[in-house]
């Protein structure tokens, strides 16, 4: 027999509009705000943040020869500054593959292209470094998706899949986080998926993990089969989310619980 | 290559009592957990540790399988004469890390 709170839940989600109600833009939150004062203090501290290690890491990665070409990324780029403003853009479309690409992607497409090193595994430290540096340039930047006609039909798509239900407890992403962020689930706060932070330090990771990873973690959740990591059906979904949440200030390396 | 977070004022006053902070990233494997197919995954985690004022101990504290991972210390000192503040955490395996922070103490 389901327990009362779960009994609630799929009636508010059975009662629920079948189609996907937007969050207008003023009520739009950041995943920040949800959580306790302690938590958001952790964050705002650059000294008691932990996503700030991948930070420094990336920045020793940064300036380290590799690959055949034995070019470093401050080879090309300059200072990591250089780069500010640009993971407020990403996903973005690459004309070389024709396809959109998300930052992870890009950092090891330009490792393959330029540097000629093997790329790096998906969630891998390093890579996590490198992503969380280049995105910590672009903290307090409001999110810019690029105005590019060849992203609508991804974008569409990722818009497709947050609305279809999936797995086992046949829910969709927009099922939660459109039409319940105001409640909570296990104690914990729905929210209304927004990617302001990502790569994100998560207290219940111990580490800094991807969006990709923070989705995996939900489509496990409702037990339905996970993308691959960068694969096309996540970054279509990424595009979307940032779509989303356009406008809001990106707060890479974030916390939360 | 050393991943280290070291909050140390740049500046203090005789006497003043200074906010340190210290963080270092680490797993803190507890040796409890079981990996992918019920593996046992090694205990790996710092024991140790200390801070150093100018060569003389000023702080130590001994960690424990239960403290998080990347663990995060933060405590008080009197701040006597410039100097150097140097951290070392020593773990499983007799591993080391440290990192140093200077201090101008007028």
């Amino acid at each position: 027999m389901p327990r009362p709170a779960a009994g609630l839940l799929a009636l508010a989600l059975l009662t629920a509009p079948a189609a996907a109600q937007d969050i207008p833009p003023a009520e739009r939150r950041s995943g920040r705000d949800f959580m306790a004062p302690a938590t958001q203090a952790m964050q705002a501290d650059d000294t008691s943040n932990p996503g700030m290690l991948w930070v420094l890491q990336g920045e020793a990665l940064w300036q380290e020869k590799t690959g055949a070409a034995g070019r470093s990324c401050a080879d090309c780029h300059g200072a990591p500054a250089s780069l500010r403003g640009v993971a407020a853009r990403y996903p973005a479309f690459d004309t070389a593959s024709g396809r959109p690409i998300d930052l992870a992607g890009r950092i090891n497409q330009c490792r393959s292209v330029r540097q000629r090193a093997p790329a790096l595994e998906r969630e891998s430290d390093d890579l996590l470094a490198l992503t969380t540096l280049v995105a910590h340039q672009s903290r307090g930047l409001p999110i810019t998706p690029p105005d590019d006609p060849r992203l609508a039909p991804a974008r569409d798509e990722g818009r497709r899949i947050f609305t279809t239900r999936l797995g086992q407890l046949d829910l969709s992403c927009a099922n939660c986080h459109d039409q319940n962020w105001q409640g909570r689930l296990a104690g914990s706060a729905v929210t209304q998926a927004h990617p302001t932070g990502y790569p994100l330090y998560r207290l219940e990771w111990q580490g800094v993990g991807s969006l990709q990873r923070r989705l995996r973690n939900c489509m496990v959740g409702v037990r339905a089969d996970p993308f691959a990591p960068g694969s096309a059906e996540f970054i279509a979904l990424e595009l979307y989310l940032m779509q989303r949440a356009a406008g809001m200030a990106l707060e890479t390396p974030a916390i939360r619980p | 290559m050393s991943r280290s977070l070291i909050s140390v004022p740049k500046t203090a006053k005789t006497g003043e009592v200074v906010d340190i902070r210290a963080m270092t990233a680490h797993p803190m494997e507890t040796g409890h957990r079981m990996g992918p197919n019920g593996v046992a995954i090694p205990r790996n985690i710092l024991t140790r540790l200390t801070c150093s004022y100018n060569g003389e101990e000023v702080f130590a504290a001994d960690f424990f399988p239960a403290i998080s991972a990347n663990p995060f210390v933060s405590f008080s000192l009197v701040a006597t004469e410039s100097g150097t503040l140097t951290f070392e955490w020593t773990g499983d395996g007799g591993q080391s890390e440290t990192a140093s922070a200077e201090i101008v103490v007028s």
